[in-house]
Formats: structure tokens, C-alpha cells, sequence
């Protein structure tokens, strides 16, 4: 199963480090730069004899090559997408072999972020598979002198069933391949009775080759003649470099020399930070030359930033009338008369992806064209970015896409991958570029930090009359337009103006906050923050009324009814509303379920365990969670269970999905428990996972159940909708369980232990 | 010159003998099973045995490995699968993959001194192996999974 392995490992037993020769990354089913071809036509997909698109090829070994066009960050993209393509065609999967796509536009988008995937291409991915199968069942006809209409496909083979005659894949190829491809309207899909994969899943591609070690990430590329670098970066968003004395450090056994990499211009965007690189034989002798710099930085305007007195504004802000981004009724008049009115609150920090595999790229730039490996979502970016640093058409800039060792956003923001390129011009040779733990904790594109406050006034039942909510933090947009201080409607539509309630007077705003780092996406982006804010405070105020929460909840979300997005900027994620409505009916639906499957209101919670609920539309995906926890009179937190009840319209991969939200609720557990970032002077405060912790698996919830509702509506999200239930459902269960409400982010501020 | 055995082959090293051990399995011998996630010793990634016990190897000087064995991942089991990796596949444990040949070298090390871990011992002994992705649940199963299938 192992498409990518090193193969000359031998090689590198024998010899010592890096001896000249061949090419030595193994990667033996991507395709290699064939000088002339523009675009490359280099996938085996292309070379097969039947070649009906550019997603699959079959060779008459009956092989089926599929071109995997999106990145593998753990999510089975690489595996789930080409599954559709199986079905359709109605391949036997263990004849199909996938080969990952370098980054090339004829494959249309290859931005693996937003948790669309799936539901941007399962259409593709099913007319590639029904293309190839109405050619081989054409082909057989013809030879068989049967109507097309009487022949079927039956796992790898067409079959006319009255003659008793069959044909596999293989034998059909050549004649299928001198056929026309047909149109669109030509092609009739399998019947939902007739899928063998979809609906059902499969393991991830890589699996065995990920517990035998010999999968291929970024940080395991390796070309002959490669050198490493480790790059000392100012300290301080927009920094230069006063002085440096590379001296001690070229002294470091191993070390080769040192390279400027020069600043950005601003905004940064993907741009390379600047700095100074240390080129060595191999990473130890890098890392251990770049500690011997002296470096002095002009540290520049940012260096005013200390996050104590940012969150102070930020809070002083969210007090302060914003910018209206969606209004209902008249807010303020229910306020003006003067009834009880709740108040709260609520941030989160600056939060770090920290994926396992720090940042890491290798480029050679060599006669005008740039390859390059990297465990990047983006490789379209990537050829963006790294044409504009060395000046060379993006046709010249080849990325080859390793597997990512996590990504959650990160690794679709290439400035690590330029610097990559920027070194192996300077060096003349493939520059390998590691990043630390402790670069990339400092470095990041963080997770914006944010203020939410939010107010209501409530009716004789108990139920919100007027409700205010305003957020206020430094937006995405800043990191490529230094004026922006607004969020845009692509993050406030985050669980923000989308606030599914049925409240008479509701008021959402948004205000401005000046960026001092770099922002960007991280898995469920602002809906974090959002539906932390929401969930927790209508927690605050079934509390207040004295109404069970999941009944209270149910009574907001109010009747089943699709919302009405007149007048709102909402993108809906970039899908058409008529396709992905926003339907209060399934949001209710996934309530109900997991107050079912959670028992909720059955159980009898002793002193110091609770559970909290919470319940949230992201990526086009509802989820609702139930997260039960015990704390200690210690103040120790402990997950006991999780159930989360999730309707994602569509389920290509229901194992995977299952997994993915496993996993979203200990991502969480890491955002609820320890996640902050903080700055002083302009400058990261965390390095490593020491003031940087992630849940481990003490820390992580014992039991996570995820039910996923069967649907036939098109398929929505799965690697980041889990994540925002979760966040506030661990958080009302924590006041459930203590009385302590939580409003700042991490619980480390609550004073439990 | 330190020697040491790297899988059941005698290996000499004879540069900085305060290298790690991982950056010496990695980008000299070209072992690239263990993963460099930290450096410090704190998420596990790099976890290989040194004469059997489980050992970070981004903390293990190169001085500190002579005359000992050492046993990466594509040394764990010389006729294929070792329980734990074929226990790891069952449950599929595995997202984006990276940290795994980690866990299932500090699991494997678990289950040669504990034959059958209790839920509290296999959270002690898996403490020091962070998953990003969100695994431990699987992980969990598929130790004790394992550790059927050795029993």
C-alpha cells in the first residue's frame, strides 16, 4: 500500500552524509518535471492507456490510477475523494493505486482548508468515475455486438449478463480508450442502492505505510546534494536586523555559511519573515550554529504590543457601539425600558496550531525552475509565492505535496516554503529549511484573539426579548492589508451574524482591532470564538431563567424554519444558499439526539461532575455536544465522555468522520484547558509544549461517541465543525460541575485548583 | 568513534558526539521512522528502544548510545507487523500519522514490561507521547488490543 518510501535508505546506511548521485526521495508515484511540458502531463493517471480526464488513467493490467489532488493532513482527503471516483467507476479498490497531484490549476482548486474537500468535489470525482465506465461499457459492447443498454459494470469488469460474457478493466482499456469521451449529459450515476464506498468508507490509503514509519512527510524529504538551514527570524512582527556576527556560528562543526533573507514588505502575507539562515550538513549542526548568532533587531512599531493591556481594549471596544452587521427589530428599545438586563464578557486568546510535524520545505532552484517538497495545503500558493520571490513564471515552480503531519490551517500559508526557495538560490544547491517547536510556536498565523460581549434582556417566560452581541478582534484580512481592523463577512458569517436564534430584537456587531501579529485560519477559525460566546451565554441564561439548558436551547433555535440572510453580507461558506440552506430544523434535530444518546436529565450528578451542552452550524455542517466532566477537589479536570450527534448532509467516509470528530473534541480540550498565546514587547512569549500544552491522554476526553444522522442533503464539513459545540459544551459543563462560569479563556485563569 | 547496533547493524559514528541520536538516524543513516517534533523531550515523536527501554532520541546524545542497541521502527519487528502495529491498523488508529511511529514505539515498550496495562497504567506510560490529531481514545483500544493478541 506504500506509494511513498524512501528507497535508498541502503544507500544512506553505507554511505556517509549525502554522497553525490541520483535523486534519492523515493516518490516514486509523483510525477517529476519533464522539461517543455507546460502544464506538466506527468501523473500516471496521464500516461494510462484510457485517460478520459485528468483524474484517472487505466492501463490494460487493469490498474486504475487516481490522482489524489488534495493535500493528506489526517483528514483522508487523499483517500476519501479518489473512493468516490472508485465508486462511480465501480472499481475493486484494491486495484486502484493513487498518486498525489503536484500543484497545478488544471486540477481547480487545492486549498485543503475549509472543510470542503468533499463537498466541492464529489461531483467531480463522480463524473471523472462515470466517464471512464461509460467508455469501457461502450467498448464492450462493441466488441461483444450488444446494445450498451444491455451491458452492466460489476466490481472491475463490464458484464452483458444474458450472453453470460464478461471483460475486466484491463481488457477493455485500449479499445475504451479509442472512443469518444462523452458529454455530461451523457453520464448516468450508480444508484445510491449500488455504492460500495460511498457511505461506507474505507481506511486511510497511507495507513500501513504511516505504522511501518515509512510514510513520507516534509520532514522526511530528502534530495541528493541537500543541505539544511535553520533560519533566525526577528523576533518582532515587521522587524530588521540592525547587526549580526555569524562568526562562533561558522565555527560549529558542519556549518557551511550564512545567508540574509531579507524582510518583508509589507503586509506580510506569505512572504518569508527575513532573518538569517544557517546552512549546514545536516539539522543538528544548523540548529546548533544558528545559537552561536549574535543578532541584534530594530524591533519596529509592533514592539508597543504586550497582550495584557491588548485585551484591555479589546474589552474597552466590544463596550462601545460598532459596526451594525445584521439587525432584527429594535434592541436598544427593549433595553431603554429599563428591565433586568444580563451582561458578559467573553475572550480567547491568541491560539497556535502546533501541528506534530514542525514547518519544513525542501526546494531546488536550479536552471529557472524551483521543485520543491513540501507537507503543504496549498501548493497552488505555493507557486504563487515562491514565482514572486525568484522572480519565475508560476508554470517553473514545481511543488511536490509530501503528507502533512498535521496542518489545521498552518500549513496552507507557504512563507516557510519560500524561504525554501529564496535558499536554494542563494546557496546553489536543494536547501532544506527545518523549522523548530519553538519557531513554530513563535511564527505562527495565530488564531485571532477575541472579545465578545454580550447583553439580553429577557421576557416573562424567560426567553431573550432583546439581544446585543458584539465581537470585536484583529482580523484574517490584516495579514494582507495592513488597514484592515474589521472582520469580513467570510469570518464574521462564522457563527456570528448566522446566529440561528428566533429573537425578536437582535443586534450583531462587529468592531475594529489593529493586528501586532500575523492572523490567520486555524481549524473552525472564528466560530471558536463565536459559538464559545453564543453557547456559553445562552448557558448563562437558562441558568438565569431557572430553564433546563437543552430545553432552553431547543426554545431559542425556536421552530423549524430556513433563516433569512435578506440584507446580510453572508457567503455560507461560498455555497448557494438554495443548495446549503440554513435550516434551524436540523440544528434542533442534532439537539434533541444528543441529549437522547447523553441521557441528559436522567443521570443524578454528584458534587463536582456536570454536563454542559452546546450546539453549532459550521462549514455547512450542525453538530451538537454533550461533555460530561468530573473535577476533583484538586481542581483537576476530567473528560469522562463526549457524545456528539452530527448532521453533515451527505457522509462519503463515516469512519474517517467519526475519527475527525474524536478528534475536534481533544482539540478543543487543548483551546478550553491551555491554549494561549500571549506577547510581550511585540514578541511570542511560548516556545514548546512546556508553555504551549496540548492535551494529552489523560487530558483528553475517555470516550468520545459520535453519531453521524443519515442524509441525503449534499455533503458538508468534517475536520473543523467539531470543534465549536465542543469548546462551550466543555465549558458549561465545567460551571455545571463547579459554579464557576468561563468567560476567559484558558481555564488555567479559573482559579480550580 | 562511537559504536552502537541501529536495528542489528554495527554502526560507527564518529562526528559531534553530542548530536541526538534522531538527528544521526535521520539525515545520516536516513531513518526517517522517528519524527522530530519538539526537540526537548516533550511530545514523544522521536520515541525509539535503547537496549529495549523507550528512550527519546531527540534527547539521547550520541555520546550516551555506545556500545548500545537501538531499535527504530523499521527495526521493530523483522517479520512484518509487531502485534501493536497491526493492533494500530485495526483500530485505525491513525490521522495525519505523524506522531504515531512514536506512540507505537513507547506502546510496544509498554506491553514487553506489562502484559496487560490498566487503563491507568497505559495513561501513565503514554503520558510523554503528545497526538495533535486527537487519537488517544484509539490508542487506548488499540494497546489493549495488542495486548490480547500477545497475551
Amino acid at each position: 500500500m506504500s506509494v511513498i518510501e524512501n528507497v535508498s535508505r541502503r544507500g544512506f546506511l553505507k554511505g556517509g552524509i549525502m554522497a553525490a548521485g541520483a535523486l534519492v526521495l523515493g516518490v516514486h508515484d509523483y510525477s517529476w518535471p519533464l522539461s517543455g511540458d507546460n502544464p506538466p502531463q506527468g501523473t500516471n493517471a496521464d500516461r494510462a492507456t484510457l485517460h478520459p480526464g485528468i483524474f484517472l488513467g487505466i492501463n490494460p493490467d487493469g490498474i486504475v490510477w487516481i490522482v489524489a489532488h488534495r493535500s493528506e493532513m489526517g483528514t483522508t482527503s487523499r483517500t476519501t475523494l479518489p473512493l468516490v471516483v472508485a465508486d462511480e467507476l465501480d472499481a475493486d479498490w484494491k486495484r486502484v493505486k493513487i498518486e498525489q497531484a503536484i500543484g497545478d490549476a488544471r486540477y481547480g482548486d487545492q486549498n485543503t482548508d475549509g472543510s470542503h474537500s468533499i463537498r466541492s468535489f464529489y461531483n467531480v470525482m463522480r463524473e471523472a468515475g462515470a466517464t471512464a465506465r461509460f467508455m469501457l461499457i461502450q467498448a464492450a459492447a462493441q466488441q461483444w455486438g450488444v446494445p450498451a443498454t444491455e451491458c452492466e459494470t460489476n466490481l472491475h469488469a463490464v458484464v452483458h449478463k444474458s450472453t453470460n460474457r464478461r471483460a475486466g478493466y484491463g481488457e477493455l482499456a485500449d479499445a475504451s480508450s479509442k472512443l469518444p469521451v462523452p458529454p455530461k449529459t451523457a453520464l448516468k450515476f450508480k444508484p445510491k442502492s449500488a455504492w460500495r464506498y460511498i457511505g461506507k468508507g474505507e481506511v486511510s490509503y497511507d495507513l500501513e505505510a504511516v505504522v511501518r514509519g515509512k510514510a513520507i512527510y516534509g520532514m522526511d524529504a530528502r534530495v541528493d546534494g541537500m543541505v539544511y538551514a535553520s533560519v533566525e527570524r526577528p523576533p518582532v512582527l515587521g522587524g530588521k536586523m540592525k547587526t549580526y556576527d555569524d562568526k562562533e556560528a561558522l565555527k560549529v562543526a558542519g556549518v557551511r555559511q550564512t545567508f540574509l533573507i531579507d524582510p518583508f514588505q509589507p503586509p506580510p502575507a506569505f512572504q518569508p519573515l527575513g532573518g538569517i539562515a544557517v546552512i549546514a550538513d545536516n539539522t543538528w549542526a544548523a540548529f546548533q550554529g544558528r545559537k552561536k548568532l549574535n543578532v541584534s533587531w530594530d524591533n519596529g512599531p509592533n514592539e508597543a504590543y504586550n497582550s495584557d493591556a491588548y485585551q484591555n481594549e479589546l474589552r474597552e471596544t466590544s463596550h462601545q457601539p460598532s459596526k451594525v452587521v445584521r439587525n432584527i427589530g429594535d434592541a436598544d428599545a427593549v433595553f431603554s425600558k429599563g428591565g433586568k438586563a444580563y451582561e458578559a464578557d467573553y475572550y480567547v486568546p491568541l491560539l497556535a496550531h502546533a501541528s506534530m510535524e514542525p514547518l519544513v520545505a525542501l526546494a531546488d532552484f536550479k536552471d529557472g525552475i524551483a521543485t520543491v517538497f513540501a507537507p503543504t495545503q496549498n501548493p497552488q500558493a505555493v507557486q504563487d509565492i515562491v514565482s514572486k520571490e525568484l522572480g519565475i513564471a508560476k508554470e517553473n515552480v514545481i511543488c511536490h505535496v509530501t503528507l502533512l503531519g498535521g496542518g489545521f490551517g498552518r500549513k496552507s500559508k507557504p512563507d516557510y516554503v519560500a524561504e525554501a526557495a529564496v535558499l536554494s538560490k542563494k546557496v546553489g544547491r536543494p536547501v532544506k529549511v527545518v523549522w523548530t517547536r519553538e519557531d513554530d510556536i513563535k511564527f505562527d498565523y495565530y488564531n485571532a484573539v477575541a472579545a465578545m460581549y454580550m447583553k439580553a434582556v429577557l421576557d416573562g417566560k424567560g426567553k431573550p426579548a432583546a439581544w446585543l452581541q458584539r465581537s470585536v478582534f484583529p482580523p484574517i484580512s490584516s495579514t494582507f492589508d495592513v488597514n484592515a481592523v474589521y472582520g469580513d463577512a467570510g469570518h464574521l458569517q462564522q457563527g456570528w451574524t448566522d446566529i440561528p436564534y428566533d429573537i425578536p430584537n437582535l443586534r450583531i456587531e462587529n468592531g475594529p482591532a489593529k493586528a501586532h501579529v500575523r492572523i490567520g485560519w486555524l481549524r473552525s477559525v472564528a466560530n471558536i470564538y463565536h459559538a464559545f460566546a453564543v453557547q456559553c451565554f445562552t448557558d448563562e441564561l437558562a441558568h438565569a431563567a431557572g430553564r433546563d439548558q437543552v430545553d432552553y436551547l431547543l426554545d431559542l433555535i425556536g421552530e423549524p424554519r430556513t433563516l433569512d440572510f435578506k440584507g446580510v453580507d453572508y457567503p455560507n461558506y461560498g455555497a448557494a444558499l438554495d443548495a446549503y440552506p440554513w435550516e434551524t430544523g436540523r440544528l434542533r434535530r442534532v439537539t434533541e439526539m444528543v441529549a437522547e444518546k447523553a441521557g441528559w436529565g436522567k443521570q443524578k450528578h454528584s458534587k463536582g461532575t456536570g454536563v454542559g451542552i452546546a450546539a453549532h452550524r459550521s462549514f455547512l455542517t450542525y453538530v451538537a455536544t454533550v461533555v460530561e466532566v468530573e473535577v476533583s477537589d484538586q481542581g483537576e479536570v476530567r473528560i469522562p465522555r463526549v457524545e456528539t450527534v452530527l448532521d453533515a448532509g451527505l457522509v462519503v467516509n463515516p469512519e474517517a468522520t467519526r475519527a475527525q470528530f474524536e478528534g475536534a473534541a481533544v482539540f478543543g480540550a487543548s483551546i478550553v484547558r491551555s491554549g494561549e498565546i500571549t506577547a510581550t514587547n511585540g514578541a511570542i512569549n511560548q516556545s514548546n509544549f512546556q508553555d504551549y500544552p496540548v492535551a494529552r491522554i489523560k487530558e483528553a476526553p475517555y470516550q468520545t461517541n459520535v453519531t453521524i444522522v443519515d442524509s441525503d442533503a449534499p455533503p458538508a464539513g468534517i475536520g473543523e465543525p467539531g470543534v465549536p459545540p465542543f469548546v462551550a459544551a466543555f465549558c458549561n459543563a465545567i460551571f455545571a460541575a463547579t459554579g464557576k462560569r468561563v468567560r476567559d479563556l484558558p481555564i488555567t485563569k479559573l482559579g480550580l485548583s | 568513534m562511537i559504536q552502537l547496533k541501529v536495528n542489528e547493524t554495527q554502526q560507527s559514528f564518529n562526528g559531534d558526539p553530542d548530536m541526538p541520536l534522531l538527528w544521526y538516524l535521520r539525515d545520516v543513516l536516513g531513518l526517517t521512522g522517528s519524527k522530530f517534533g519538539c526537540g526537548i523531550g516533550l511530545c514523544g515523536a522521536c520515541t525509539v528502544h535503547l537496549n529495549g527501554q523507550a528512550a527519546r532520541s531527540c534527547m539521547t546524545a550520541m555520546s550516551e548510545t555506545a556500545g548500545k542497541e537501538v531499535t527504530t521502527v523499521e527495526g521493530l519487528d523483522k517479520n512484518g507487523l509487531h502485534p501493536v502495529q497491526k493492533a494500530w491498523m485495526q483500530i485505525n488508529v491513525p490521522q495525519c500519522g505523524y506522531c504515531q511511529v512514536g506512540q507505537i514505539m513507547q506502546a510496544a515498550a509498554l506491553l514487553n514490561s506489562n502484559k496487560k496495562p490498566a487503563d491507568r497504567e497505559i495513561d501513565a506510560a503514554m503520558s510523554g507521547n503528545i497526538c495533535r490529531c486527537g487519537t488517544y481514545q484509539r490508542i487506548r483500544a488499540a494497546i489493549k488490543a495488542a495486548a490480547e493478541e500477545m497475551a
